[in-house]
């Protein structure tokens, strides 16, 4: 297991580098999401207009890996529509939990597979995800 | 006579590699790794006279039954109780407090009484007593801390009041190192009536320990942190409050007799130890207590006094790293720190690859890393068996995390 698998330039770009980091003002939805294990502590908040997600932010404290991989999925999700979204989530879960092979589609967001090979900090490629994922639940009536 | 150079010989995993570097094993607060000679006396138990306790009138369960007394007489020793019968077997310090806080609390917390912590216990000495105090009606106060991780005690005369009834305190914090004046503490607690309970999880191990010297009435310990397995650990507590206190678990061995509807309690402290004990883990900390009493207490303090002072004055070196806590006067062998713009995960993560062990996280001192602004810091922590060239390791391999999170600025 070497260190480069881990900390790929693309992560460290991000972590360095954080896009779309704050919080909305106003935002349709807000989200907190939490690793009591590690303390790490993440708000996501999100507009979306007409299903198509609009803006978004991200603000919190973590390591590299949470902080970089809700970098880089705000800059992925940003103006897609939310079903599209939605199974983008999915994809990122599944490449995460070493189901499915990482599809085409995930672009820079492949550097976080080899998280996978440190089973600890998977939780924390995961964090911002889940917590989206919990976000755009709020959007669904019933 | 100071700790003997071979005594990293009796350590079997240090002699291990971890990704291919040597295992520098700088997480002791967290558990102590074991020597062979508690191995020896777990393998001796199991292979020769494994039975169970206080039950069988045959030999290997009279064996069994004289060497798990023997191992409470050991600990009654080395924490300087008046006698083994003050000496009650728990898993872990954990549930010593448990068992304080519920023996005890729900018999004498009234609605309005006070439970006086502080600012930097572990979460096993601050959630037991929030439940017990919910339960009871009972307040929480706690006793703050300077920016170098003291108590302040001047907030004492403030925080000690007629309605205090118990005092819960770390002996030495797991997160700052600071090493609290509990003496004094207790001093003044008693001098308003009430108790003191003492968390030892990270004191017993490294230094001498006299409970009767510090004066507390409760004082938990733990015994893989001290050279002995997982899953054994103690409780100290004067015998009149043992006697007086309900029992915390019901079952076999705790009792006198037992009828359909009612019981009646057994003699302390096996009024306490309800159900099969970890007869194994208890030998094995009576042999951890032969080991360190042949090295001496007061030359292991000595020791990792000075593998801290080490590690301090290399880890000051580093640029952007702070250490938290007091100096080396004030603290036992934990230092525990944080760097400019990298995570404690990430610093983990890479000492590992250069074979190190630190732990990275709360350290189950939420309520302390919050007060100090930080989500988690990194600790290094020591024993018997650190040595200088560890320490040395741990500094080159800080060095290099910082390089590399350094790449993409």
């Amino acid at each position: 297991m070497s260190l480069d698998e881990l900390y790929r330039e693309v992560i460290l770009d991000h972590y360095t580098h954080p896009r779309n980091r704050g919080v909305l003002e106003p935002a349709d939805i807000t989200r907190d999401g939490a690793n009591p294990l590690c303390g790490d502590e993440l708000r996501i908040s999100l507009r979306v207009r007409g299903g198509i997600v609009e803006d978004i932010r991200f603000q919190g404290k973590g390591c590299s890996i949470s902080q970089a991989s809700a970098s880089m999925m705000t800059e992925q999700v940003k103006g897609k529509p939310v079903e599209e979204v939605v199974r983008l989530i999915a994809a990122f879960k599944a490449m995460m939990h070493g189901e499915a092979p990482a599809a085409d589609s995930l672009g820079d967001l492949e550097a976080l597979q080899g998280v996978r090979k440190f089973p600890v900090r998977v939780k924390c490629a995961t964090l911002s995800w889940v917590t989206l994922e919990l976000a755009l639940d709020e959007l669904r009536p019933g | 006579m100071g700790i003997p150079a071979t005594i990293r010989e009796d350590f079997p995993i240090l002699g291990q590699r971890v990704n291919g570097k040597p295992l520098v094993y700088l997480d002791s607060a967290a558990t102590s790794q074991k020597p062979r000679q508690v191995l020896d006396a777990v393998r001796r138990y199991y292979e020769e006279y494994n039975a169970n306790v206080h039950r069988g009138v045959y030999s290997i369960a009279e064996r069994a039954t004289a060497e798990y007394e023997a191992a409470r007489a050991a600990v009654a020793r080395f924490l300087g109780a008046a006698g083994p019968d003050e000496i009650v077997f728990t898993r872990n310090v954990t549930e010593a407090l448990n068992l304080v806080a519920y023996a005890w609390g729900r018999r004498h917390l009234r609605p309005g009484d006070e439970i006086l912590t502080t600012e930097m216990e572990h979460h096993s000495d601050l959630v037991p007593w929030q439940l017990v105090a919910q339960e009871r009606g009972a307040r929480l106060r706690h006793i703050p801390f300077d920016d170098q991780g003291r108590l302040i005690l001047d907030e004492l005369d403030r925080l000690l009041t007629e309605r205090t009834r118990i005092v819960a305190l770390v002996h030495v914090s797991n997160t700052f190192g600071t090493v609290n004046p509990v003496a004094e503490v207790t001093r003044r607690a008693h001098a308003c009536g009430a108790l003191v309970i003492v968390d030892g999880a990270q004191s017993a191990p490294h230094r001498p320990v006299d409970v009767r010297a510090l004066g507390c009435d409760f004082f938990g310990f733990t015994g893989h942190k001290m050279l002995a397995p997982m899953g054994i650990g103690g409780l100290w507590a004067r015998r009149p409050l043992l006697e007086e206190m309900d029992p915390f678990l019901g079952g076999g061995e705790m009792i006198s007799d037992v009828w359909l509807d009612r019981a009646t309690w057994n003699e302390v402290p096996w009024k306490f130890e309800a159900g099969t004990p970890n007869v194994g883990g208890a030998i094995g900390l009576g042999a951890a207590i032969d080991y360190l009493e042949r090295l001496g207490m007061d030359a292991v303090a000595a020791h990792e006094r000075e593998i801290t002072a080490y590690a301090m004055e290399r880890l000051r070196e580093i640029p952007g790293l702070h250490i938290l806590g007091p100096g080396v006067d004030e603290r036992g062998g934990v230092v525990s720190f944080w760097m400019d713009d990298i995570h404690p995960h990430d610093i983990s993560q890479v000492l590992d690859t250069e074979g190190v062990c630190v732990r990275a996280g709360h350290h189950c001192t939420k309520p302390l890393h919050r007060k100090l602004g930080i989500g988690a810091s990194a600790r290094a922590s020591f024993y018997v068996y650190t040595i200088p060239e560890e320490i040395d390791v741990l500094a080159r391999a800080l060095l290099k995390t910082r390089e590399l999170f350094s790449v993409a600025r």
